[in-house]
């Protein structure tokens, strides 16, 4: 049997409780406690004021589409099965844009501006999960 | 200041296109030994090396790679990594190095055999995989490179009201410039209608709308300018450079249709005293057809949001109100990775030297280069006269 495995996150120290919440099913970002906002993706100083007085806090996971794209072409094997599939940007309620997928909807039916909420999917092989998108 | 001013004073290209058995450091050397020639100067003079990595095979701290290849003993060398960046940094670099009196014949090689070094699908995989993407948040999602501008392409649209027929000018305006230019590899015209029919790739870009992958290698050498009058052709100045990065990756950055060329561009005119106005030609970075749109808006050439607009009715064509990218830029004229960019420095010197053949625009007295790294990420700014002020 051939396997084509996705690449995978491998969690680093600097990101690991994000992982470990996606495990759990939550988004969990880096909320700055001296200017209060989120940043993503998960750093160890705050990008907007450079404070390192940081904590993690679970988002409402809720957002709209800020950008898509429907992929037509794999980028690798391993993702041949999914075409055409939906990557886009997720400007979450809390502020930051994350990049993710948006799947259980045809990819035709994806618009900017759509309301969506996380949800959460294997990563194709081993135990992380990847928080992805549907239409809210 | 110690008062040394600097010039480009040699340019040189290999073979573009599909060169098959030539390596990264014989397309290097071809492209080095042409720029030297160019010149009126030998290996044996230069004493500075600027370079980038490649992609094709690992080189450990690449300046002193191509340096050793060359034998030279350099009293200065650098690795500059802005990818698409980095051909206008390295200009940038090499001519602070021999104003400071680092060193006094720089010369800056790039390229690489890209397109023959393996299939196409491997380079697309290990573009997608070890390119732009972060790692961990992007990479695991899918996106090709195409992926993470159609992005940015969606989003213009949406804002802005762009058409995917503007987009589609774009490559079919810089592709009749690559059928001007002996040395471009994809010289066959197409038509508006060939980019939209094309096959979708990522939603909105078609494969016309994509930077092609070439072999190939470009060259420049930098010198004082009290020297550089004593040289074969006419020198070539740097008038004002600037930098610009608003996010590392594209994913999380605050805003998809402003990028940091609007920062680049206004410390690059600020410094040189002029304005866009006063660009005759402009040799801006075409990864993909939306990458000019922006480009065009950030660098102040017309008001954001105006790009799909601009570009319409040849005006972006020789003869039109800006004639962009001349040489057929990465769409069409040829594209070997990091060293890429760099071809769009070399068409703003030959325009300057009036030595551009059958796509040379009339009377340019002043030109600029764009280099786009990243995805919209890094930009680097130039602007550069065939006169001292």
């Amino acid at each position: 049997m051939t396997s084509l495995p996705k690449p995978l996150p491998a969690p680093d120290p600097a990101t690991s409780e994000y992982w470990a919440g996606a495990k759990q099913g939550e988004l969990r970002l880096p909320k700055c406690r001296d200017c209060g906002k989120f940043h993503f993706y998960p750093r160890t100083l705050c990008p907007h004021c450079g404070s390192v007085n940081l904590e993690w806090k679970n988002c409402s996971g809720r957002g709209v589409v800020y950008s898509y794209t429907v992929v037509h072409r794999a980028p690798s094997p391993a993702f041949e099965a999914d075409v055409p599939y939906v990557v886009a940007v997720i400007a979450l309620e809390e502020g930051p844009h994350l990049m993710s997928s948006i799947i259980n909807v045809p990819a035709d039916r994806v618009r900017v501006g759509e309301n969506v909420r996380v949800t959460f999917r294997s990563a194709g092989s081993g135990d992380e999960m990847l928080p992805m998108f549907e239409l809210a | 200041m110690n008062g040394i001013r600097a010039a480009i004073v040699g340019i040189g290209e290999s073979q573009v296109g599909k060169v098959p058995g030539r390596s990264a450091l014989q397309l290097q050397s071809d492209a080095a030994l042409a720029a030297l020639a160019d010149a009126g100067l030998k290996i044996g003079d230069v004493d500075g090396l600027f370079t980038t990595p490649v992609r094709v095979e690992h080189w450990n701290m690449p300046a002193g790679v191509v340096a050793g290849f060359f034998g030279i003993r350099p009293n200065y060398l650098s690795t500059v990594d802005l990818a698409g960046a980095s051909g206008c940094s390295m200009i940038d670099q090499a001519i602070a190095a021999v104003e400071s009196g680092r060193c006094e014949v720089a010369l800056c090689v790039a390229g690489q055999n890209l397109l023959s070094n393996r299939s196409r699908s491997q380079a697309v995989q290990s573009m997608a995989e070890r390119g732009s993407g972060h790692p961990q948040f992007e990479v695991p999602y899918g996106p090709l490179v195409p992926s993470l501008y159609a992005l940015i392409a969606q989003r213009h649209m949406y804002e802005y009201g762009t058409k995917p027929e503007q987009l589609a000018e774009v490559a079919v305006t810089i592709r009749t410039h690559a059928g001007l230019n002996p040395n471009a590899h994809k010289k066959d015209p197409i038509t508006v209608g060939d980019v939209l029919s094309s096959r979708m790739i990522t939603s909105p870009l078609h494969v016309l709308d994509c930077a092609i992958v070439s072999d190939g290698a470009a060259a420049a050498v930098v010198t004082r300018a009290d020297r550089a009058r004593d040289l074969r052709k006419s020198p070539v100045y740097l008038l004002g450079s600037g930098y610009g990065l608003r996010h590392g990756y594209v994913g999380d950055a605050e805003c998809l249709t402003t990028s940091g060329a609007v920062d680049s561009g206004r410390t690059a005119f600020s410094k040189s005293g002029l304005g866009p106005k006063d660009i005759d030609v402009a040799e801006i970075y075409d990864c993909f057809t939306i990458t000019v749109i922006v480009e065009l808006e950030d660098l102040g050439f017309c008001p954001k949001g105006e790009g799909g607009r601009f570009v319409e009715n040849g005006n972006i064509g020789l003869g039109g109100q800006l004639p962009v990218t001349t040489h057929g830029g990465l769409l069409s004229g040829g594209h070997p990775g990091l060293g890429g960019g760099f071809f769009h420095v070399l068409e703003a010197v030959r325009q300057l030297r009036g030595e551009a053949g059958g796509r040379q625009v009339p009377k340019v007295e002043v030109a600029l280069a764009h280099g786009n790294g990243g995805v919209v990420s890094v930009h680097c700014t130039l602007i550069l006269g065939n006169s001292d002020k």
